[in-house]
């Protein structure tokens, strides 16, 4: 009896200590060996961040010249104002624009600056004397009577971040401050949303979070035509020559990128790197068949053919194997000698004066036409040509502009804007695309590092690196930079801190180990678990419960022996 | 009765006419309307082109079957390939997967040949194929990082999809599928619930403007019941509990040249050129039950336009969106010399044309001012 007694309290023990190191040991080491590794990311901070807030500071200096002040209106000067506007664009994102304005009057420098003879002289002069850091804006206010703004002409918009602004009548504006303020501030915030950033613009850079929808053709034909912000971009020029046993073709084009191309590229190095090639590629023909037009004595390509002219050129072209950047195509295409001249036509039937088309997102073509440059039948095959590069250029910078987003809607009326000439750009001009680049990195940044926070939280089993948590940990510090310096003003800073941003979130999203490649659904998880662990737990189980069942017999007996 | 002329509801003359009269009348008036009618979509064709949203049009197209008794899921897929093509989309913009080579195999009895119809008519292997993942490189991983983006550094350009938020992008599977899963290489599967999750990942990254989802197996409209993203819509050649037959055995090659919904989309696609207007809903009536004895499905619910208003060409082919350049730029200066030789690479490729060798494009990459690579490449 005492045997079996010991026997059973050993059986009891063996079982009771068997749970006890399956439960205490077992499962600590089953749950540690069949983790997947995921390194802490910051996601209060990424959370904080899904919901924008944006502040957009410009500074904007008022210069009054002399005659545009009446004594009492003087006495005030100089003063500072601010003004705020905030826009909710939906529930996640909110605007607020503030200009801080300083209205001064002008020192004598620039008193004799604004008497120059015609508006661009002016210009000129007055950028010498104003240091307006990235960002900012100046305006020159001009008496109603003064000759430097042609007639009809309000607003003339320079080169750099100047504008000069005619007053209106003394009449009209008034004698006291709060009327000259009336009277200036809309339109000094007409001219600062033309020279740097409009609701419509921030609204379009957003455009990856906020799916509005289009407010008409034209700006949905303006946000598809420009590229998406990118860290680098191919230029890619081609000369295409169908027809060389006629035409032996020169281009200087190495000459013409450096002295014409290139001086805009530098001037957009901070937004992003450029790489140029060019190529010739010869017997390369149009995909269409130009209709000869008797009346011209010439061929025609109309509006609606030239849809298809660049699929089967594009098959010809090349391009850089070894990066992922978006690549702009630039052709100019000399006609063969039997197709020669060959002129575009509009939707009107109308010949076009640049001889050129575009297509959004990929580049330009344009038409040389080289058949008045020799006679026929008269000079042996084939005849040197040497292309005339500045005209090219010409047209190529115009589209390249459009391409990257400068080119904005047009002026309001009254507003004259110099035309940017060889420099390509102006600078208010690269503000504005500073802006709306900045604003969309920004963006783009904060809804790439939600998704993959979303992402890794919902699904468990993806390692997360410790690269990666650091990749998403520089990001949004980038990201709340940006969002300062956006706040305090300082435009250069804030686009280089988006682009880090961008950077880190984009090698962050887009890292090669958050492949998601099993998936688990519960029933197999179940179908692999249970052969393994049933037959070890049912006998542990068991005893368990016999051992319960016993000791509750016990506690019956006792019970029962009290009474 | 009176019959009256009406122009837009401003009646312009009534008349109480004889039988003749009334059936003259009513062909002038259909004349009428169908000129008006031919106008108005003539002038808006200048619109249409903003309708769809999107600059540019990519493909990938994946054959997940090896072995030679399945030549005809790599026929289907260069079938698709060469439609796709012919319709207008570069080779760049094309990824395409194949996991077995049948043009080269040794049981082809004609090499260098993938034939699509019986007697040998249409040969889409062609001179012209440029397959960018092949034989073993056809994984679900490697489909899925394609998809996601997320391949590693050295992939070259040909091999990825560099889509954006503004491309429509068609993809075609096909190969040996059951419910819920498809089958790759024989030894692994994609579930639908990945797939759907790979899309969701693709719309998050705004990589894709809208999608068409085309598969060709077994049971395919399992892969597409669980997609919840926007903007897809998607065609399966057989409902759930229903296989996808053959079409055509050729004894002269031995095997299955195609799979009946290819063959029927492919009769459907040759009638298409870039210029055409069929839309999505004749797309949606190939192959149906008589033809191809399974019942093909589709889903659009996910789509946000109208399928009657979406083109073939938006995801078969490739219509560019053109603008005429009105301004341009008046550069007075004259040309700066340059203060050194700028570096370049020079490269010539040559092509063999009328019988003669003569060099077809010379390229030359620049490289920018700030990089100093000019011990590396000299100018030659």
């Amino acid at each position: 009896m005492a045997t079996a007694e010991v026997e059973r309290k050993r059986g009891q023990l063996a079982a009771l200590s068997i749970a006890v190191v399956v439960v205490l040991v077992g499962v600590p080491l089953w749950w540690r060996t069949t983790e997947t590794y995921r390194a802490w990311l910051p996601v209060n901070q990424i959370n904080e961040l899904a919901e924008l807030q944006l502040q957009l500071s410009v500074d904007v200096e008022v210069v009054f010249s002399r005659g545009t002040l009446m004594p009492e209106q003087q006495k005030k000067v100089p003063f500072t104002r601010t003004q705020e506007e905030a826009q909710k664009v939906d529930d996640d994102t909110t605007l607020r624009y503030r200009y801080e304005s300083k209205y001064r009057t002008a020192n004598i420098m620039e008193e004799d600056a604004l008497k120059q003879p015609t508006a661009a002289e002016a210009d000129l002069s007055l950028h010498t004397l104003s240091a307006s850091p990235c960002g900012s804006v100046v305006v020159y206010v001009i008496p109603e009577t003064s000759v430097l703004l042609p007639q009809g002409v309000d607003v003339y918009i320079g080169h750099r971040r100047t504008a000069v602004l005619r007053m209106g009548a003394p009449m009209s504006v008034g004698k006291n401050h709060k009327q000259l303020l009336a009277h200036l501030e809309p339109r000094i915030t007409q001219v600062v949303q033309v020279m740097s950033f409009s609701h419509t613009d921030i609204t379009a850079a957003l455009s990856d979070r906020v799916r509005l929808s289009p407010g008409s053709k034209e700006s949905l034909a303006d946000s598809m035509r420009s590229f998406k912000s990118s860290p680098g971009y191919e230029i890619t020029f081609s000369l295409l020559n169908p027809d060389p046993k006629s035409h032996r073709l020169d281009w200087d084009i190495e000459g013409a990128v450096h002295s014409y191309i290139q001086p805009l590229l530098t001037k957009l190095a901070p937004l992003a790197n450029f790489s140029i090639d060019s190529q010739i590629l010869y017997y390369a023909m149009l995909g269409v068949n130009p209709r000869f037009d008797s009346s011209l004595e010439a061929y025609t390509l109309n509006a609606d053919s030239l849809a298809h002219v660049i699929n089967p050129v594009e098959a010809r072209l090349g391009s850089n194997a070894a990066s992922s950047n978006p690549v702009l195509n630039f052709l100019l295409y000399v006609p063969d000698a039997h197709h020669s001249p060959l002129y575009i036509h509009d939707h009107q039937k109308q010949p076009v004066a640049s001889n050129a088309f575009h297509s959004p997102r990929w580049g330009g073509i344009m038409v040389y036409n080289v058949n008045d440059l020799y006679g026929r039948g008269e000079t042996p095959l084939p005849v040197n040509i040497n292309i005339n590069m500045e005209k090219v250029m010409g047209v190529f910078l115009a589209q390249l502009r459009l391409m990257l987003g400068v080119q904005s809607s047009p002026a309001p009326p009254g507003f004259l804007v110099e035309p940017c000439g060889g420099a390509g750009l102006a600078d208010w001009e690269l503000d504005r695309l500073m802006w709306s680049r900045t604003v969309e990195n920004v963006a783009t940044a904060t809804t790439t590092i939600t998704s993959l926070a979303q992402l890794l939280d919902q699904i468990g089993n993806i390692v997360i690196n410790d690269n990666i948590a650091s990749q998403v940990s520089s990001t949004v510090t980038s990201l709340q930079l940006a969002v300062a310096e956006l706040e305090a003003g300082n435009l250069g800073f804030a686009l280089q801190y988006s682009k880090e941003a961008i950077l880190a979130s984009e090698r962050a999203f887009f890292d090669p180990s958050l492949l998601h490649l099993l998936y688990f659904p519960d029933d197999q998880k179940f179908a692999i678990y249970i052969p393994l662990f049933l037959p070890m737990c049912v006998p542990i189980l068991l005893s368990l419960i016999k051992i319960a069942s016993e000791a509750r017999q016990r506690r019956k007996l006792k019970q029962s022996k009290k009474d | 009765m009176l019959l009256c002329l009406t122009d837009g509801g401003i009646a312009l003359f009534c008349v109480n006419p004889t039988s003749w009269q009334i059936i003259v009348f009513i062909y002038i008036y259909i004349y009428i309307y169908i000129y008006i009618y031919m106008g108005n979509v003539h002038s808006d064709k200048a619109g249409q082109f903003f309708n769809s949203g999107h600059t540019n049009n990519w493909a990938v197209l994946v054959c997940t079957s090896r072995f030679w008794f399945n030549y005809r899921h790599v026929a289907n897929t260069l079938s698709v390939y060469r439609s796709v093509k012919r319709l207008g989309i570069p080779d760049s913009r094309i990824v395409l997967m194949l996991a077995d080579d049948m043009a080269c195999n040794h049981r082809n009895p004609k090499p260098a040949t993938v034939f699509s119809h019986k007697n040998m008519e249409l040969n889409v292997y062609g001179d012209d194929v440029e397959v960018d993942y092949r034989g073993y490189e056809v994984t679900v991983e490697n489909f899925l990082r394609v998809l996601t983006g997320r391949l590693p550094a050295s992939t070259p350009r040909s091999k990825r999809l560099l889509s954006d938020d503004r491309s429509n992008i068609l993809i075609y599977l096909t190969g040996h599928g059951g419910n819920g899963f498809l089958k790759f290489q024989d030894s692994e599967e994609i579930s639908n619930v990945e797939l759907a999750d790979a899309f969701e990942q693709m719309w998050q990254k705004r990589r894709y403007n809208e999608l068409l989802f085309i598969i060709d197996t077994c049971q395919g409209a399992s892969m597409y019941e669980r997609f919840y993203s926007p903007n897809l819509m998607a065609l399966a050649s057989s409902q759930v509990g229903e296989d996808s037959l053959s079409h055509q055995p050729d004894l002269a090659i031995g095997v299955h040249l195609m799979d009946r919904y290819t063959f029927y989309l492919l009769e459907f696609l040759e009638d298409i050129h870039p210029s055409s207007t069929t839309n999505m809903n004749q797309l949606f009536k190939v192959c149906p039950k008589s033809q191809c004895v399974s019942t093909p499905g589709h889903r659009t619910d996910l789509f946000l336009r109208d399928p009657g208003r979406v083109l073939i060409t938006d995801f078969f082919g490739s219509v560019r969106k053109v603008e005429i350049t009105m301004e341009t730029i008046n550069l007075s200066s004259p040309m700066e010399p340059l203060p050194e030789r700028i570096n370049c690479t020079v490269h010539i490729l040559y092509m063999c044309i009328n019988k003669h060798i003569i060099p077809t494009a010379i390229i030359m990459y620049y490289v920018p001012r700030q990089k100093l690579l000019r011990d590396v490449f000299p100018c030659t």
